[in-house]
């Protein structure tokens, strides 16, 4: 007992009150964010550096210029990074001459291809805003929701079911009912391993994982060759959706612009999760729990039932991610594929620092570097796998700042500034 | 021959605290000796400081005469210095062999744990002192008393000599620890040196050799048990420097509002840890719940405040039963609690000061309409209770975790006082806090006892039980030893109580 | 007291294995032998090659018959369990769960030859991925660091098993090779859990995305672009000489590549070490308590690195052996989630090796029962025999069946004070 409350001093005497003039509101607030930005960023740049090592390095034209001198080497390894990052930058954002010109001239066509990667990019982060705000919102509450793939696949189930074999709703009911089969589908299969978690305390980890592996197998029955929810025309799809559950396009007669509402969906989602985590009593019960169980506890709360809540909530936003996908692009669903939105969420979630507005601008992040990507192929001969380790590599920045901070040399943060996720799955 | 074990100005200071201040102690071979004090009074750390897990500021140690470097607890191990922590270093899934083995195997055929070998030294050691461990048994299965006689097995079976026992019987039923008290008996017979350290003046009497006492850090006496008696180590040990004076007037108790009857609780061990407990507490008068910890009020107030389950019993809240209620209908028939753990229980420390004021009313008009929570309600009621409850923060919006642990409480104290309450119920409420924040604390406590609310104060600390209460509840063992008038009790007296001494 | 309530629980426990035994019986007869026509008979085939010393005869019997036996068998367990009470229940339990994979396998042979020696070699070479994964679970979890990377180890052992084994055109050295890949990974989640203290599941996430990036992306330039460098050779069977000739067990056991005899050597070598050797004692008390074992003298900290090392050869051996014992190349995303089923199979084995091991053939047995089916032509979607391993792996760790428990200190990083 002497050390607690030798333990409790010690805690007391450092975190002595801040002397001098109370700092105002908004600036202690605003030092807080930028300091919670400069380590996701240079995360971020990090990674990007190692990418481009990795291109330079795995390019036969650099080892050729380096054979006729260290200067020609350097320089053709930057020309080699020059050519892919450029090519990737155009695929993710476009060419802002390209774009600037076209907007000039006013022609439609011209238009179109110019912001043709800018809108791929932001339909890829359509179903990342979702998954990754599922994660962020699971990790706000304490627990750890890897299970995006299954409800992802459940979630798609569902809506494509509706999505086609209603006949003759208009689209006013026949999309958001389209929507909300994706919202409950998701949300039930994320209930699944909170209940089990709340009333068993098995951890939701191990049971996510072993129902996406569930999730997909049904997939897989339901759409096989001669599945029940089969084409019937000897492939593995689904039916098409009825046109009355699209999402609208933002450009309805421009099919290769794939851009649709979803998206707007995916911000009004990410501000809906914002308000309902800081702005209401269930999100302040969410991140009770998330923060400090056993206060949740002292104060009333029901543990157990926020977790299932949580997981619930956390499962339909994945939902999302496919309902987006099938009724906004792919207006059907393909048998065996694997979204890997599922772990691609957990990077977002955590590039995200768990906040909405975070996993957006991640998505964003994340979006870019897929639809870059493709560019990158294409043009400069780039695997698109570079992302992947560019994604991996963020999140061990993201994971261990303190690589960051020793990189860089930066000042140690403030206790409780480090992200807390969950605990494995030993103890109690 | 010089002692065995010699400490001569060992200093440890933390921040903000001298835990130990000059502290001098000897230890002769073949002798107990008992490091006698209150919670906090620094017998842990100086312990601590001779395993190696600490290293003091100022200060030499001596073992047979020669002075020690000790850097950590392999340093201790090969001295002959061996420590029984207070939670024990036990794996629960491994045997008793396994666990008295590991870090020191042996091995057969160059590879092969050899089990046979070490359970039959553990046979031979707990056969020498009469330890009666089987070597075969899973540590988990074993009780408590059978667990701390294989961590005394660890220190013997690594040729240990001085064998220090960290509050060895606060987790020990009284048979376990009349074996205890046989154990250690044997191993000084055998030439082992133990240092003993407890609050618990009975025991301290009947086993030691010489008693230190430790009082906030400074070693404020040597004497041995024939020259001293229970009453006289009480006030070595609960003597203070500073009295602590809380003005009050009397106490004008009305209507019961607490009604406890044979309250049966049991502990995390599914051990009982209240046993049949009844007591009321009226309106208007402040109870205080006196005893050393672990003897059961922690399990006490959860129970009453729906933390717990109870097992058996009544408990009345203004008439209404309300054992094995939800925490949320107890706090809601007008209940304050102010939990013992302030951290850990009270607070969200990630959150900010005003967050964590309405951490138990954030679901009530005014701070939400309906799911919607009321920004401008919760600023206002942060402001308002910040002023009036004075607690330090540079904003509202300062997390709770970057508080002085007296601003810390303040905002819990705020948080529960300032809700309409018939019952008050504090949890060592000013453990680890500055003289200020102490004393506003108590302030507060005695206002609402004057507003006309019952209410319960729980401390270790008996200055703040005597300064406070108006009546003393002696917790002992998970029974109400005594019950006295706060005007008539004496240190000594709840001394006396404390320690299982029933007076007549 | 306590006493008191345990014994009740195990009575009910007790109770319910015995309802769980009867329902089984009654199963049997309401799901299979409806199915089975009055005359059709079930052949059971034992021979898998002409290897064997001796032939043993085929075995055929009334579907129905062999049903009702069966029924009946199971049916007396349950009844005995309920009256007297067994005192091995798992043992019973598991021999009930066979009888009625058998029934199963009964039913859907009706009319038709099952060989069954070649279902326990394909079951076997099927888990052996499986096994590895779950194997190199345990050494990780067993020390207290969780491991949901395997994933991502068995493609980095898959990836350099394929490259290096084609460049020195060597099994062995590919093996080797194999073996540093899935320990590179393993050092990343070494450094980042023990060092960085970073949440395991995390780190493990991250080093799954970058083992898929790193092996893709180099897949893509070098491994798909020059055959040369992906086109190792593979280990051959070597029969073991006269084991090999035992019948039915000679061919499913004892001629087989030296992946799989290596897995198997690894199943009983890591059962033996983690509970004979100072090794294992040591990983065990720091996967538990660390603190405790620290107060010892037992290093933490290197204890956990070198097992998570280890931990990290073995699933590059699981790696190893996708591309050395059987397709003979690197395939992107080739262990197609086998790092994952190893978790389940390491969960449902109770972090044992042993246990492991029978839980990996459980998967390995269901993927190639339900290529047998589609043979048969069995109206039971093999998506749903996929399914049920990862059904059964909730079930236990829900506690429904037998708790499972991991290392206590699992997943928390160690500080010292």
């Amino acid at each position: 007992m002497d050390d607690k409350t030798v333990a409790s001093a010690i805690a007391n005497a450092v975190q002595q009150p801040k002397s001098g003039a109370p700092t105002p509101k908004g600036q202690h607030r605003r030092g807080g964010w930028l300091r919670q930005l400069l380590v996701p960023l240079l995360a971020i740049i990090t990674a990007l550096i190692l990418g481009a090592l990795v291109i330079a390095f795995t390019d036969e034209s650099v080892f050729q210029a380096f054979g006729g001198g260290f200067g020609r080497g350097v320089g053709q390894a930057f020309s080699v990074i020059g050519r892919a990052y450029g090519a990737f930058f155009s695929g993710a954002f476009g060419n802002p001459v390209r774009i600037i010109s076209a907007l000039i001239s006013g022609q439609g066509a011209q238009i179109r291809r110019a912001i043709y990667p800018l809108m791929e990019t932001l339909r890829i982060s359509t179903p990342y805003i979702f998954a990754g705000l599922a994660v962020a919102l699971g990790f706000q509450g304490g627990v750890f929701n890897i299970g995006a793939e299954g409800q992802y696949f459940i979630a798609g189930l569902v809506t494509v079911f509706v999505g086609y074999a209603i006949k003759g709703l208009p689209a006013i009911v026949h999309l958001p009912l389209a929507l909300l089969a994706g919202v409950v589908g998701g949300g039930l299969w994320g209930a699944i391993p909170g209940y089990l978690k709340a009333k068993t305390g098995a951890h939701e980890v191990i049971n996510t994982i072993m129902l996406n592996y569930i999730a997909f197998r049904l997939a897989e029955f339901m759409l096989d060759a001669n599945g029940l929810m089969a084409r019937g025309d000897g492939r593995p799809v689904s039916p098409e959706i009825q046109p009355s559950a699209y999402l609208p396009q933002f450009f309805p007669n421009q099919v290769e612009l794939r851009v649709n509402v979803g998206f707007f969906l995916a911000l009004a989602a990410a501000a809906l999760v914002w308000w309902l985590l800081y702005k209401t009593t269930l999100g302040y019960e969410i991140r009770t729990v998330g923060a400090n169980p056993r206060a949740a506890r002292y104060a009333g709360m029901s543990v157990a039932r926020t977790i299932v809540i949580t997981m619930a909530l956390s499962g339909a936003l994945a939902g999302l991610s496919a309902s987006t996908d099938i009724l906004g692009v792919l207006h059907y669903m393909p048998n065996a594929f694997s979204s890997g939105y599922g772990f691609d969420a957990i990077a977002l979630a955590l590039l995200g620092k768990s906040h909405p507005f975070g996993v957006v601008l991640a998505s964003l992040l994340f979006g870019a570097l897929r639809a870059g990507a493709q560019n990158m192929q294409g043009i400069a001969q780039v695997p698109v796998d570079l992302t992947s380790i560019v994604q991996g590599l963020i999140i061990v920045f993201i994971a261990a700042p303190e690589i960051i901070r020793k990189l860089y040399r930066l000042r140690q943060p403030v206790e409780g500034e480090e992200l807390v996720t969950v605990r494995g799955w030993g103890g109690a | 021959m010089p002692p065995v074990l010699q400490l001569r100005g060992i200093t440890k200071r933390f921040p903000g605290v001298l835990a130990n201040d000059h502290i001098d102690l000897e230890l002769e071979q073949g002798q107990v000796l008992a490091l006698l004090g209150e919670n906090g009074a620094g017998k842990s750390t100086l312990m601590n400081i001779l395993y190696g897990l600490y290293h003091p500021d100022e200060g030499e140690i001596y073992v047979r005469g020669e002075k020690a470097d000790i850097q950590g607890p392999s340093d201790a191990i090969k001295l002959g210095i061996g420590m029984v922590h207070q939670h024990f270093m036990l794996v629960p899934v491994l045997t008793v062999t396994e666990n008295v083995m590991l870090g020191m195997e042996s091995i057969r055929n160059g590879i092969v744990l050899d089990r046979a070998k070490a359970a039959r030294r553990i046979r031979d050691i707990s056969d020498q002192y009469g330890l009666e461990v089987d070597p075969e048994a899973t540590v988990e299965d074993l009780p408590v008393g059978i667990q701390q006689r294989v961590e005394i097995i660890k220190l013997l079976y690594r040729n240990a000599d001085i064998l220090i026992l960290d509050e060895p019987t606060a987790v020990l039923t009284p048979q376990e620890v009349m074996g205890l008290i046989a154990v250690i008996r044997s191993l000084v017979a055998q030439g082992k040196s133990v240092v003993f350290i407890s609050h618990k003046l009975k025991e301290v009497l009947e086993l030691s050799d010489r008693i230190v006492v430790l009082r906030r850090g400074r070693s404020v006496g040597a004497t041995t048990p024939a020259e001293s008696d229970e009453r006289s180590l009480a006030s070595m040990m609960v003597g203070r420097d500073v009295i602590l004076e809380v003005p009050k007037g009397p106490a004008n108790p009305g209507d019961v509002v607490l009604d406890v009857r044979d309250l049966v609780v049991k502990g995390d061990q599914n051990k009982v840890a209240v046993s049949g407990v009844s007591f009321q507490v009226r309106g208007g008068e402040i109870v205080g719940v006196a005893g050393v910890q672990g003897n059961g009020q922690t399990e006490l107030i959860e129970a009453l405040t729906g933390l717990r389950a109870v097992e058996s019993g009544r408990v009345e809240l203004g008439g209404r039963d309300v054992a094995n209620a939800s925490p949320r209908s107890i706090t809601e028939d007008g209940t304050a609690h102010v939990p013992e753990d302030r951290q850990r229980d009270g607070l969200v420390l990630g959150y900010s000061v005003a967050d964590n004021l309405i951490l138990n009313t954030y679901y009530l008009a005014p701070i939400a309409k309906g799911l919607a929570m009321q920004e401008a309600a919760i600023t206002d009621r942060a402001d308002r209770l910040i002023k009036e409850y004075d607690v330090r923060t540079p904003t509202p919006l300062t997390p709770a975790g970057n508080l002085s642990g007296g601003n810390q409480q303040k905002v819990i104290v705020a948080r529960e006082l300032s809700r309409p309450v018939k019952l008050t119920i504090a949890s060592q409420p000013t453990r680890g806090l500055d003289v200020g924040s102490i004393e506003y604390i108590h302030s507060q406590l005695v206002k609402k006892r004057d507003e006309g609310a019952a209410v319960i104060v729980v401390s270790a600390e008996l200055d703040e039980v005597m300064a406070l209460a108006d009546r003393i509840l002696v917790m002992y063992e998970g029974r109400i030893m005594g019950a006295l008038d706060a005007a008539a009790a004496t240190k000594e007296s709840l001394g006396m109580l404390m320690a299982g001494v029933a007076t007549e | 007291m306590t006493l008191i309530k345990t014994s009740a629980k195990a009575q009910r426990r007790a109770r319910t294995l015995g309802v769980v035994l009867l329902v089984s019986a009654l199963a049997i007869l309401l799901l299979f032998v409806p199915g089975a026509n009055a005359g059709q008979t079930t052949t059971f085939a034992f021979n898998e090659t002409r290897s064997e010393a001796f032939a043993i005869p085929e075995l055929a019997f009334p579907t129905r018959a062999g049903l009702y036996l069966m029924a009946a068998l199971t049916a007396f367990a349950g009844a005995y369990q309920l009256a007297r009470g067994f005192t091995r229940q798992g043992a019973v339990l598991g021999i009930v769960a066979g009888l009625f994979v058998l029934a199963f396998l009964t039913w859907a042979a009706r009319g038709q030859s099952m060989n069954l020696t070649g279902m326990m070699k394909s079951s076997l070479l099927r888990a052996i991925p499986i096994i590895l994964a779950a194997l190199s679970g345990v050494m990780c979890e067993r020390c207290g660091i969780v491991n949901i990377g395997i994933e991502g180890m068995m493609l980095s052992g898959a990836f350099l098993a394929a490259l290096i084994g084609s460049v020195a055109n060597n099994v062995w050295v590919g093996l080797i090779g194999a073996m540093l890949g899935g320990a590179l990974m393993a050092a990343l989640l070494a450094v980042l859990a023990i060092k960085y203290r970073v949440n395991q599941i995390v780190a493990g996430t991250a080093i799954n995305i970058l083992a898929t990036g790193l092996t893709s992306y180099f897949s893509s330039r070098y491994l798909q672009k020059y055959e040369v460098l992906n086109t190792p050779p593979t280990f051959l069977p070597i029969p073991l000489p006269g084991l090999s000739r035992i019948p039915i067990i000679g061919p499913a056991l004892f001629n087989h590549t030296v992946p799989v005899y290596l897995t198997l050597v690894l199943v009983i070598a890591i059962q033996l070490m983690l509970f004979y050797t100072r090794w294992g004692l040591r990983t065990r008390a720091v996967g538990e308590h660390p603190r405790a074992a620290d107060t010892l003298g037992v290093n933490v900290f290197l204890t956990r690195y070198v097992n998570v090392l280890l931990g990290g050869c073995v699933a590059g051996l699981g790696g190893a052996y996708l591309v050395l014992s059987s397709v003979a190349r690197f395939d992107e995303l080739m262990t197609a989630g086998k790092g994952y089923i190893g978790l389940a199979a390491m969960i449902f084995g109770k972090w044992n090796p042993v246990g492991a091991f029978g839980s990996s053939l459980m998967f390995g047995f269901a993927d190639s029962l339900q290529t047998r089916l589609a043979i048969l032509a069995v109206p039971i979607p093999s998506q749903f025999l996929l399914m049920a391993p990862y059904l059964l792996t909730m079930v236990v760790l829900a506690g429904v069946v037998g708790r499972s428990r991991g290392p206590a200190a699992g997943g928390q990083p160690y500080e010292k004070e």
